[in-house]
């Protein structure tokens, strides 16, 4: 029931055939039509493509706290990342001994740091299931120990955003250790082959490609079954107005927890779905100029709406690609330019745009739009 | 007794500068009699040969002596002019003229010849040089010298030093001198000589008695290692202020950074996350101004705490006017929204300046350092950040306190509708908080600029610790900053010997994190009415 709910939405429909649609496109634009061919996606383009996918699916996830449940996250790059360094141990533990310095088991990093055995929380991680387990507990254990610490003591509001800012923060200047046994300041690189495929050749790419689609439609559907639930909108309700919940007899931090371990879990797939692709995975990831920028998409692309996020990740990052190809000194103007007037003239951002048609019926997004109420006060 | 050969010698130059012509000056400068008798084959007749140059008092014997223990004083096998070689490298040497030191341009290295010295030679010469050092005019230069002489003092030498220090009037260099001997003392197997060296925190003491508490002489091993064990004590409480010292220090600039940001966020409530680049713009300034007063850079660097404050301020009131009016009452999406200014406040910075890192001269006045004692000294430029910190802290405080807008803000923060119907413009309130917050940024900044590198990036660098130290303290609350900022600053200072600067500086973090879930609301919590807001 809960989960056939979502489809009853217009929204999640054409979202998921639009979705789709394109994925058959590039797809076949990929694929039937001959290199030289105007209309040819490259191999380039659709690797770039995945990425820009696998950012959406993180803006998501954070349009999935801050949209319904009024947590503004600074930090959800943190579990971006750790997704992304989950994914980025396995590749390492692939490469085996075809690395510079030839060692069967241990990478090259660690090799160059004289390092003779692997550290403990590397082992494991030549086993492809155990590693693709660990891209949804390491994200979702951060999650689930952070957010139950922050949410049992009521710490919301600004003061979250703050320290969710700080733990990423924190997280990233650890990983720029070199200590730290992941690689420092270069990170993880250099990879060959996933699940046996070899990540270089255009069809592992188109591959990710689609997976990275499928997955971005799947975690929408499982972001909507959330928030169409009873589950979502009691979280609508500690959003708009936590202390009223909370008089109501529902346990708010609960709620909370349950929710943002969800879309820790959730950057965390992002993140390991984006390594394979862009090939690195480096604690720049962690910083929290990137965390912030992921809360602009979804501020562009209209918070609370889910798609919104989608529509604001892909233009953004589309924008971003263009600019810093074609004057890369205007990209932080821009960038910064739209910060200030989203926020200030686009609250309710493009998704506000399109619902603004007269001929749209009110009521399905009258309920869903976040308030400036007391949550936020 | 030291003074008449150097009056005499200063007479001397006198005439050489004015009564005689310079052609004649090479056969009548005394100084080439002294060097003709150092060209002697006999190491004895040298040896008297450098007493009498000593015992002349020229003013050039220290350099002459230098080059001659260095090997560097030579003569023309043709001319029979003495030179002193710059350099003797390849094989034409640069040279000096050993009478006048002026430049001879280059010989080779076959027309010289070399002025030999012996081992006992070049005994004599060092002492003889540290003797000339210590009769030096300036009593710095002296105990210089004195310092320098800790640890090289042998037999040889011994017996001028105690000569000298019943001539010396100083008692610094005295002491030092004291030491010097001592530790030769102590070499020797003196154990009285221990009672001198104890309680100097010197490298070269500790080691001489180091030496000593293995030797084989039961009670000369003792007194030394009681020694030892006083001084380890004294270097340990040393170290300790030092620590508390680097701490205060580090805290200070936390809580100058974060100061502004407790009036903006912390009594306005509003997120401003451009404060750190409102920082880096009166870094800035005092960058801008020293360009502008170029060899004054102490003047430039008063005149910028005014224009810092203002250019900042005035920044301020732009984002202020420009922004964040529009979002009353949205903290998060002002934060959004003011994080994009930064964004654009940097690229300007990098645009129009550079995005390089520009140099900030430190004014003479500031650099140096202030010795408390062999062992710990106080690098000048911090100490004045620090007060600089608390003369702004207390400034604020007035400010908050003590006068009408302190009083309009306060009421304003409390209860908007009810300062705006007693008659309090509530807007105008605002703008000018923001820009005193603003402009305390920019202080910030002016004083940073004497710390850290001016560059895009230095604000972005406070902006996340300035929020903990504001969160940590207790939002509101300006003495809960001033603790805060000190006391991180201290922790992160004490951590970070055996943790490193980045696992301390996470560590700290983490502390905070784990800190706000016990006390939401920060150190000093406000209480009544305010808190409620």
């Amino acid at each position: 029931m809960w989960l056939t709910r979502p489809f009853s939405e217009r929204s999640t429909r054409l979202f998921l055939s639009v979705l789709l649609a394109a994925l058959a496109l590039v797809t076949l634009l990929n694929l039937a039509v001959p290199a030289g061919h105007p209309l040819h996606v490259s191999t380039y383009a659709v690797t770039l493509l995945g990425k820009y996918l696998s950012y959406a699916l993180l803006a998501v996830a954070v349009d999935l706290v801050w949209g319904y449940l009024g947590i503004l996250s600074l930090g959800h790059g943190a579990f971006f990342a750790l997704g992304g360094y989950a994914m980025g141990m396995y590749l390492m533990r692939q490469i085996g001994d075809r690395g510079t310095y030839g060692d069967p088991v241990l990478p090259d990093f660690m090799v160059f740091l004289d390092w003779d055995s692997l550290p403990w929380y590397w082992l494991g991680f030549d086993m492809p299931g155990f590693a693709f387990l660990m891209v949804l507990l390491a994200p979702g254990l951060l999650a689930l120990v952070f957010g139950f610490l922050a949410f049992r003591s009521r710490v919301t509001g600004v003061y979250l955003s703050i320290i969710t800012q700080a733990m990423t923060f924190a997280l990233m200047l650890a990983f720029f250790r070199n200590e730290m046994g992941f690689g420092g300041n270069n990170g993880l690189t250099d990879f060959r082959e996933l699940l046996g495929f070899d990540l270089r050749s255009d069809g592992t790419r188109l591959g990710l490609f689609l997976a990275t689609g499928i997955a971005l439609a799947l975690g929408y559907v499982l972001c909507r079954a959330i928030v169409a639930s009873k589950l979502g909108r009691v979280s609508v309700a500690c959003r708009d107005a936590e202390a009223r919940t909370r008089f109501l007899g529902y346990r708010v931090e609960r709620f909370q927890l349950f929710v943002f371990v969800v879309s820790a879990m959730l950057a965390g797939v992002a993140g390991a779905l984006y390594v394979p692709q862009v090939g690195i995975i480096n604690p720049g990831e962690f910083s929290p100029i990137f965390s912030i920028e992921v809360v602009l998409w979804v501020a562009l692309g209209g918070r609370a709406t889910l798609y919104g996020a989608v529509i604001g990740a892909l233009l953004v990052n589309y924008a971003k690609t263009v600019f810093t190809g074609v004057m890369p000194d205007a990209w932080l103007f821009a960038l910064g330019g739209m910060f200030v007037l989203v926020t200030v003239f686009l609250p309710r951002g493009i998704a506000g745009l399109l619902s603004l048609r007269p001929w749209r019926r009110a009521s399905h997004t009258a309920t869903t739009q976040p308030t400036t109420g007391e949550s936020t006060a | 007794m030291r003074m008449l050969p150097r009056c005499l010698s200063g007479l001397l130059c006198l005439c050489l500068l004015f009564g005689l012509p310079l052609a004649a000056q090479a056969q009548d400068d005394p100084g080439q009699a002294l060097l003709d008798s150092l060209d002697t084959d006999s190491y004895a007749d040298k040896g008297e040969a450098v007493e009498t140059i000593i015992a002349s008092g020229d003013a050039r014997s220290r350099r002459w002596l230098e080059a001659l223990l260095g090997g560097k004083l030579q003569r023309h096998k043709d001319t029979g002019r003495f030179v002193v070689v710059v350099e003797n490298r390849g094989r034409h040497w640069p040279v000096v003229d050993a009478l006048s030191f002026e430049d001879a341009g280059e010989m080779s290295r076959r027309e010289l010849d070399r002025i030999g010295i012996n081992n006992a030679l070049r005994g004599q010469l060092q002492g003889a040089l540290a003797v000339i050092d210590l009769h030096a005019e300036q009593v710095g230069e002296r105990r210089e010298a004195a310092r320098a002489l800790l640890g090289d003092v042998d037999a040889s030498l011994a017996e001028p030093l105690r000569v000298v220090i019943g001539e010396e009037e100083d008692a610094e260099v005295r002491r030092l001198l004291e030491q010097a001997l001592a530790i030769h003392r102590l070499e020797e197997g003196d154990a009285a000589a221990v009672d001198v060296l104890a309680g100097s925190l010197n490298t070269r003491v500790r080691s001489a008695l180091n030496a000593a508490s293995r030797s084989e002489d039961a009670e000369l091993a003792a007194a030394a290692t009681s020694a030892l064990a006083d001084i380890e004590q004294k270097m340990m409480l040393n170290r300790g202020l030092e620590t508390l010292y680097f701490g205060l220090s580090l805290g200070s600039v936390l809580v100058l950074a974060a100061i502004g940001l407790a009036i903006t966020f912390g009594v306005m409530g509003v997120i401003n996350m451009a404060h750190g680049e409102l920082i880096m713009l009166g870094a800035y300034t005092t960058w801008a101004m020293q360009q502008l007063l170029p060899g004054q850079p102490g003047l430039a660097l008063l005149l910028a705490i005014p224009a810092g404050f203002l250019v900042a301020a005035l920044a301020g009131v732009a984002i202020e006017r420009g922004v964040i009016q529009f979002l009353k009452g949205r903290p998060l999406e002002t934060l959004l929204a003011t994080f994009g200014v930064s964004l654009i406040l940097q690229q300007l910075v990098r645009t129009v300046i550079s995005p390089q890192n520009r140099t900030v001269v430190t004014p003479e006045w500031m650099s140096g350092s202030l010795m408390l004692n062999e062992g710990l000294s106080l690098t000048l430029n911090r100490l004045y950040v620090l007060g600089f910190a608390l003369v702004v802290f207390a400034g604020l405080m007035l400010v908050m306190r003590r006068t009408r807008l302190g009083l309009e803000v306060r009421a304003v923060t409390q209860d908007r509708a009810m300062a705006r119907a007693m008659g309090i413009r509530a807007t105008r309130v605002d703008i000018l908080t923001f820009a005193l917050g603003s402009g305390v940024a920019g202080l910030a900044g002016v004083a940073l600029s004497q710390l850290t590198n001016v560059g895009p990036n230095l604000g972005q660098n406070y902006i996340i610790d300035s929020f903990m130290v504001v969160v940590f303290g207790g939002v509101g609350n300006l003495w809960g900053t001033l603790v805060a900022g000190l006391s991180l600053g201290v922790i992160n200072q004490v951590l970070e010997p055996w943790a490193g600067a980045v696992l301390a500086k996470i560590v700290v973090l983490v502390f905070i994190i784990l800190f706000i879930q016990k006390r939401p609301r920060g150190l000093f919590p406000q209480k009544g009415r305010a808190a409620e807001g």
